[in-house]
């Protein structure tokens, strides 16, 4: 499928008129092409619109600079505004400035990999910054979600002499109890940071989403990182306007970027919260989480591999 | 069954309001049809799907002076038909003792709590059920199954920690065999399709069991979450390769999600959808009604008598 849409792609920028000057027809025919791949790359209309629109205006009547045709002149210039749009070049890492312990918030919807980050940013954490991190699931909802992060972290510690380590779990109490008594035991315990993990919840459930915004308010967290599956489609858009409205957002993780889905769900986050994409999740054990590169990500979308590689063989 | 149209309703219809904007009286016309299509795509059935659906609209209805309900019950109806040959109920063989379940998918999308629910529906029906913790690599994914067997009355059959899920799969079938039990469902640890060791480790589940019993799994679920957007497609695909799915699930419909790649599944594979997810409660679990899902993806009131 890659191949065909590179295929395509290229087709229609070899088709374009050479010239000095990008013109509109050009252009729009071009875009018509990008337009299908970013939504069969799973990226929300609205934002694919407002993307496409952003970047014709640039594009038209633009130079076609000496040595390169306008269909590579075009191709460079989505790339460049896909690979902008996605957070441009280099990583944003964890902000953990703030005084110890550090409140870390987990969010998102129900089975997005919420926990799993939480264990991975834990052992990230312990491994290559030495902190000591608590891990705390506020999880009263799912079976087992309390046991599934104790387990996590026990792992975790196991790499890490020690470092990482769960709240112990108390049976009845509520999710705002459990995030006030891991923040205590953060600061009796003198840990660094404290990942606080909650239970999965749909962005139209406003009780819930109220609870957790509840828990914000009373920990005051460093970093609120919104977890979102990297399979996700078209409604990628409702969950981060819902989540950046009533919780507030810091930060994107994609999990599941291990797949063979296109990813389009990171640029419809971007879009809608303005938060950057800190984390990519590449796997189920710990230690698979990745700095997000938006080049990637960018050429993923687009389903050209690496868009740069066509401008240059275009 | 009040309840579950009124949760359908909710969760699908409230990211509808732009849906409800277009279906005010005026003309079908290409500027109207452009927008419908582009609703469609918003509800993940995919550009090409969405092109279909709305040419074979067009044919119906173009250039015809239509009220908002019209073009809401027309545009349903030409989903609907794409939904009805794979609306297919589940139904165990109750001349198997037992009938074997085994239920697969990637990560994350609902397996357990799926089992969990059929689970609760066969024990109230009166039935027995067992169940494999099949998932022994997922962090307390075995204790998550106990729950739910606690909470249906099902043995739930566990090993250690990374034991062979095959070995598992076989035990209990053999197990619920002795035991005269009505349904056994395998729980299997989320894999994603482009995973071949992973995937393999599934065909060999199905390859154990069937030195136990040649005819079984006798049903091979595959659970989608209908958040996901075009991958599912090629989960389908992988999965229906690999391990004979047998019908589709599909969770997680109370949330904003409209669950549009059903649609395009249904044109694609054509594989039965028998059941929907709405809600994380035992009771959460509805069969697949075509009318109520092109329905709740156009954005029309359910429960309405059809035209
Ligand atoms: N392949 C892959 N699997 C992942 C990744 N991140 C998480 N998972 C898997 O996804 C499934 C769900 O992960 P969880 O961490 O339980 O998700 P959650 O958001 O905590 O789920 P709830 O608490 O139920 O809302 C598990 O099977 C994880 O192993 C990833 O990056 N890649
Ligand atoms: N809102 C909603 N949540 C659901 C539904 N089905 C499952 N969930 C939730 O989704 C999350 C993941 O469900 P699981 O049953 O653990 O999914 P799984 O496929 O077994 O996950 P892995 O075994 O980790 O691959 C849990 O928080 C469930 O409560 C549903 O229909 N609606
Ligand atoms: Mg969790
Ligand atoms: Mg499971």
């Amino acid at each position: 499928m890659f191949e065909q849409l590179s295929g395509r792609m290229s087709k229609v920028f070899e088709g374009l008129s050479k010239g000095g000057k990008l013109s509109e027809n050009d252009v729009t025919e071009a875009m018509r092409e990008v337009r299908l791949a970013m939504l069969e790359a799973d990226v929300a209309l609205p934002v694919v619109r407002s993307f496409v629109s952003k970047v014709k205006e640039r594009a038209i009547g633009g130079e076609v600079l000496e040595g390169t045709s306008p269909g590579q002149m075009v191709a460079k210039i989505v790339n460049d505004a896909l690979v902008e749009a996605l957070g441009g070049a280099g990583a944003v890492p964890l902000d953990l400035a703030a005084n110890a312990p550090v409140p870390l918030l987990m969010v998102g919807l129900q089975g997005a990999g919420k926990t799993t980050t939480a264990g991975k940013i834990g052992l990230r954490l312990g491994q290559r910054e030495h902190k000591r991190v608590l891990l705390a699931s506020l999880d009263v909802q799912r079976p087992a979600a309390q046991l599934q992060l104790q387990q996590l972290a026990e792992r975790a510690g196991g790499l890490t002499q020690g470092r990482v380590k769960s709240l112990p779990i108390v049976v009845g109490e509520t999710p705002l109890e459990i995030a006030r008594r891991a923040m205590e035991a953060g600061r009796r315990e003198g840990f660094d940071v404290v990942v606080l993990d909650t239970a999965g919840r749909l962005a139209i459930d406003e009780p819930l989403m109220a609870e957790v915004g509840q828990i914000r308010d009373e920990t005051n967290p460093a970093e609120t990182l919104l977890v979102v599956d990297g399979m996700t489609g078209q409604d990628a858009v409702n969950t981060a306007r819902a989540f950046k409205e009533q919780v507030g957002i810091s930060g994107v993780v994609m999990s599941r970027m291990d797949g063979d889905a296109r990813g389009g769900a990171a640029l419809s986050m971007k879009a809608v919260t303005g938060a950057p994409i800190k984390f990519t999740g590449s796997g189920e054990n710990l230690e698979a989480l990745e700095e997000f590169h938006p080049e990637r990500v960018a050429g993923r979308i687009l389903g050209l591999g690496d868009i740069a590689g066509l401008v240059e063989t275009a | 069954m009040a309840g579950f149209f009124s949760r359908l309703k909710e969760g699908l219809s409230r990211s509808n309001a732009q849906l409800s904007a277009l279906f005010s009286k005026r003309l079908l016309d290409d500027a109207t049809l452009e927008e419908l299509e582009d609703e469609l795509i918003a509800a993940d059935l995919g550009p090409s799907v969405a092109e279909r659906i709305i040419s074979r609209f067009r044919d119906t209805s173009f250039g015809q002076q239509v009220t908002g309900e019209e073009i809401r019950n027309t545009l349903a109806a030409e989903v609907a038909k794409v939904l009805q040959p794979v609306a297919v109920p589940f139904t165990p063989d109750p001349g198997r003792k037992p009938h074997v379940v085994l239920v697969v998918g990637v990560n994350g999308t609902g397996k357990t709590t799926t089992i969990g629910k059929l689970a609760h529906l066969y024990r109230e029906e009166g039935k027995s059920v067992m169940m494999v913790a099949g998932d022994t690599f997922r962090a307390a994914a075995v204790e998550q199954l106990q729950v739910w067997g606690e909470r249906a009355g099902a043995e739930v059959i566990a090993g250690k920690p990374g034991a062979d899920a095959a070995g598992l799969a076989y035990d209990g079938l053999k197990r619920a065999t002795e035991k005269q039990t009505d349904i056994l469902l395998v729980d299997t640890a989320g894999r994603l399709h482009n995973k071949s060791a992973l995937m393999e480790e599934l065909a060999k589940i199905i390859r154990v069991m069937k030195k136990f019993d040649p005819d079984a799994p006798h049903s091979v679920l595959l659970v989608l979450d209908a958040t996901t957007g075009q991958n599912a497609i090629e989960q389908v695909r992988v999965f229906r390769e690999l391990v004979d799915v047998t019908g589709l699930v599909v969770t997680k419909l109370d949330g904003s999600a409209r669950g549009g790649i059903v649609v395009a599944l249904a044109e694609q594979f054509k594989l039965p959808v028998h059941l929907v997810g709405v809600g994380e409660k035992a009771e959460d679990l509805r069969p697949f009604s075509a009318e109520d899902y092109a329905r709740g993806l156009v954005g029309s009131a359910l429960g309405e008598p059809e035209e």
